[in-house]
């Protein structure tokens, strides 16, 4: 089977998921005990207002007409109105976005640069002092929750040493990067911790391979050995551990966000649920589903082109 | 770790499983007797000393209530351990059953199973559980209820791996050709084989639920003042982080510390049940 005829598969595959993930979410609304109008409204709500609100969310209606609703509205790229805010889901969502994807990207580029190294170093150094207290160490990271990490990163390098700025976004690209490097660091060692853990016994497994041994007889510089093969061999098996984690980064994301006072979508959504804002959180639930299934699908798809043998 | 020498150290207990039973008994005789280890009620106001830095009276200093942030920290316990085990222990019972059957029986329960796998790992578990717990409303009740309307997927899944590879095996044929029936083929035969790699799961599991349910208790859904929570006396202090860092410091701690235990003592399970092998 050919790459492309690969990739084909793979994006029919993902079709029932979406779909799936698409009566899910519009289910999980609608038959969750608690309806959104009195929900919004309090208990106190006159049973005129509590009518008005289904009535303009819809939720009046049967609830097979309810789903072909959801649907066409859906179809069209239309994910209703914000209840609180009077304003177009998509264009919160559109502004609130691109905040949270550069945060998780940033945090994938901080990760990716302390794994590598750190995991060439312990497994180098495998089972010396070295190794086992960054094992220790990692281990002990993944106790930490994300926003207590933030919170210590916040006061002890923002507001006590003020080395970095303790909110805001900044202006311009540099001090952009400037103003999430705090975020993106907490963000990055959760993942940082689980990359290097995997990364390291791939390492280690590779070293043992026929063809390093055959690459170093060949008088290959070590240097060009680590670099070139044991990386790249190693790389691919913690390709899909990304993936997977990436999925996991966009919802400490939601949590970041909050410790750090950034305007992203995780902001958006903590707001909307204190504020009973259906439409929003239905919105957002749909836009992370979607956004970690195609992360998944190109994550497979990368995998494939690094290792052909994912898919002969 | 890399397999690559037959382990030959002694078949005794090992450090981490000590350990980690070591820090989870402490927990669960803090979590089971509060008023007799932690030093103050630790609801009483005193409005004499809000505020006031670690020392000898109040070893970890007090709040902005001038409650003592050690006896909280205490009773806290209490209601983590409560969210380790009662949001898992659900998914624990019910996912490994619907895992067992789907991989004993397989067919079209086998194909929906899945799919909804793909779905739930989809989603990222926190924006899972939050999207729930939006509707149904914060509270630590809910918070079990969203956390197990989740988390079974994830032992199901697990269940039905190990079954399909026991299910193979010689003595599993063995039990079949004697003529046994399914039910004590699955839970006398296939089970107790399988259930390793779920209890080893299940540790680890009960650490993620401290994780979550503290960070959901930091952002107002978890637990509801005025219980004490480790996630929510973290929020309790965030506007006084720098004038006073120990309202927001110790209760991390503690649930750094209770995080290790488990995946200490998942680890030293993990280690025995190989080693049994």
């Amino acid at each position: 089977m050919g790459y492309w005829r690969f990739v084909l598969r793979r994006l029919l595959q993902s079709a029932p998921t979406f779909a799936l993930i698409t009566v899910l979410i519009f289910l999980l609304v609608r038959l969750l005990p608690g309806d959104p109008a009195s929900a919004m409204l309090g208990d106190r709500a006159t049973d005129e207002a509590v009518a008005r609100i289904n009535a303009s969310l819809g939720t009046d209606l049967p609830i097979a007409s309810q789903f072909l609703r959801f649907l066409g509205r859906l179809l069209s790229g239309d994910l209703g109105q914000s209840q609180a805010l009077h304003v177009p889901v998509t264009e919160l969502i559109g502004e609130r976005m691109p905040v949270t994807l550069l945060l998780a990207a940033y945090a994938m580029v901080l990760a990716t640069l302390i794994s590598i190294p750190l995991a060439f170093l312990m497994a180098l150094y495998r089972d010396r002092p070295l190794d086992i207290a960054l094992r220790g160490a990692f281990q002990l990271g993944l106790s930490m929750p994300t926003f207590y990490l933030g919170l210590l990163f916040l006061t002890v390098l923002g507001a006590h040493l003020r080395i970095f700025p303790v909110g805001g976004l900044g202006r311009g690209p540099v001090g952009i990067l400037y103003h999430l490097f705090l975020p993106a660091l907490t963000l990055a060692l959760g993942l940082a911790a689980v990359i290097t853990r995997s990364l390291r016994a791939a390492i280690l497994e590779v070293l043992q391979a026929d063809y390093i041994d055959f690459a170093r007889a060949k008088g290959l510089s070590e240097r060009v050995v680590l670099g070139r093969h044991v990386l790249r061999n190693a790389l691919i098996s913690t390709v899909t551990l990304f993936g997977i984690n990436l999925g996991q980064l966009i919802g400490g994301a939601v949590i970041t966000e909050t410790v750090f006072s950034l305007p992203g979508v995780g902001r958006l959504l903590i707001d909307a649920i204190f504020g009973r804002d259906y439409p929003v959180i239905e919105g957002l639930t749909m836009c992370f589903a979607v956004l970690v299934s195609i992360i998944f699908i190109v994550t497979d798809l990368f995998q494939a082109w690094l290792d052909p043998r994912v898919y002969r | 770790m890399t397999v690559d020498t037959v382990d030959r150290r002694p078949n005794r207990l090992q450090p981490p499983l000590i350990f980690g039973t070591a820090i989870l008994t402490l927990m669960l005789i803090t979590a089971l007797l509060p008023q007799f280890v932690a030093p103050y009620d630790p609801t009483r106001f005193d409005y004499h000393a809000t505020l006031a830095p670690p020392s000898l009276a109040h070893l970890f200093g007090t709040d902005m209530y001038g409650r003592d942030i050690l006896s909280r920290i205490l009773w806290a316990t209490r209601i983590d351990l409560q969210i380790a085990v009662f949001s898992t222990v659900g998914p624990v019972i019910v996912g490994t059953l619907i895992g067992t059957l789907v991989g004993y029986y397989g067919g079209f329960a086998d194909i929906v199973l899945n799919r909804l796998v793909d779905v739930v790992v989809t989603f990222p578990f926190l924006v899972l559980v939050i999207g729930i717990i939006a509707i149904l409303g914060p509270g630590l009740t809910n918070l079990y209820i969203a956390i197990g309307l989740v988390d079974w997927v994830f032992f199901a899944r697990l269940a039905r791996a190990e079954i399909l590879v026991q299910r193979r095996l010689d003595y599993a044929h063995a039990a079949r050709g004697l003529g046994y029936g399914p039910a004590r083929i699955i839970f006398r035969h296939l089970l107790p084989n399988a259930i390793g790699p779920i209890i080893t799961y299940w540790m680890t599991d009960m650490a993620l639920a401290i994780l979550l349910g503290s960070s959901l208790g930091y952002l107002g859904l978890g637990a509801q003042p005025p219980l004490a929570e480790w996630g929510a006396l973290i929020a309790d202090g965030k506007n006084f982080m720098a004038t006073a860092w120990w309202i927001t410091v110790f209760p991390g701690i503690a649930i750094v510390v209770a995080g290790f235990g488990f995946s200490l003592a998942g680890d030293g399970v993990a280690d025995l049940l190989r080693r049994r092998e």
